[in-house]
């Protein structure tokens, strides 16, 4: 999914604090992904013409592409796709699939993605959850820096070990769930 | 599973390695990440960076940047020593990018045949 674009949309607004939820189910055939962000939000007309591929506040390149390829898919997939935010608050996208759809593309690392954001800037914070019928599992990067006590969530070896952190946990939830 | 008394296991090796090290790093490499660089490859490239940095301890912080405005030549890594000079490579692969911390990084040598210079060279630009 294309996730990556959704969250470096909320990283490029400003956001300082970003929660990813993932709610996996497959009693529900459902996948959500839910990214909420406290950045600079957009206007009412704004976000009516987001979805539009054409709508950009790029400047190097005139046409942007995430949130529009993401409406796009999620219909294609036999889910809903939904953006509510206001000026100076933030963002919610909620965008779900059908977790059977053939078009449904596979759910990809998200480890490996929430690594990527980390690095993007060790200023921001995220709290992601991964939710399947069997329960959930939860990461912090707060609670992650405070364990850390000092030593840089950027150095390779700890970025590479939250990869692993939330992979493993997301895995371990996905077995008890089958 | 991993749990957060790991991690702070893995603190006090860091921490060891931050000491040793004193100072700042000699290099910085950054990765474009606008949806034109992840299109064209630029996740396994970070990743991969990231990997080799942490297993050969090489002397730079991988950063990320958005888009550098040559969507052509991504995925896209540039290297910025510390007088402020700074190297462009461009269609960087994972194995690319493991040559170029190899070379640049470990031995100070520029990996030019991966350079946008010798790229538009090619295209007799
Ligand atoms: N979370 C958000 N907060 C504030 N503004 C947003 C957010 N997400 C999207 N936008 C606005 O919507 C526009 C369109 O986003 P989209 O991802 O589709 O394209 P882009 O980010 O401009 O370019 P690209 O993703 O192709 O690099 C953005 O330029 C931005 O102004
Ligand atoms: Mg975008």
């Amino acid at each position: 999914m294309h996730m990556l674009e959704i969250i470096m949309n909320s990283i490029a607004a400003g956001a300082t604090l970003i929660q990813i939820t993932v709610n996996d189910s497959l009693l529900r055939n459902v996948i959500e992904m839910i990214v909420t962000d406290n950045g600079k939000g957009m206007s009412e007309e704004f976000v009516k013409t987001v979805m539009d591929p054409f709508t950009t506040s790029r400047t190097t390149r005139k046409v942007g592409m995430g949130v529009a390829f993401m409406k796009g898919l999620t219909e294609q997939c036999g889910g809903t796709f939904d953006v509510k935010s206001k000026l100076g608050v933030g963002t919610t996208l909620t965008a779900t699939v059908q977790k059977d759809h053939i078009d449904t593309p596979a759910m990809g690392n998200l480890g490996e993605m929430m690594m990527y954001c980390i690095q993007s800037n060790a200023d921001i914070d995220y709290e992601f959850t991964y939710r399947t019928d069997a329960g959930e599992y939860k990461c912090n990067t707060v609670e992650i820096k405070e364990t850390l006590d000092g030593v840089s969530i950027l150095e390779p070896e700890i970025l590479l070990w939250v990869k692993d952190y939330i992979n493993g946990g997301i895995q371990e939830l996905k077995e008890e769930a089958e | 599973m991993k749990s957060l008394e790991d991690l702070k296991r893995m603190r006090e090796a860091a921490l060891k390695k931050v000491e040793m090290r004193e100072g700042g790093k000699d290099y910085r490499v950054v990765v474009g990440m606008a949806t034109c660089g992840i299109a064209a490859g630029a996740r396994p490239v970070l990743n991969r960076l990231v990997e080799d940095t942490a297993e050969h301890d090489y002397n730079c912080v991988v950063t990320q940047t958005g888009c550098i405005g040559m969507c052509v030549y991504e995925p896209i890594v540039e290297v910025y020593d510390k007088d402020g000079g700074h190297t462009t490579y461009v269609h960087v692969d994972p194995e690319k990018a493991s040559k170029i911390l190899a070379e640049h990084i470990g031995k100070g040598i520029i990996v030019d045949e991966y350079t946008v210079d010798a790229a538009k060279k090619e295209q007799g630009l």
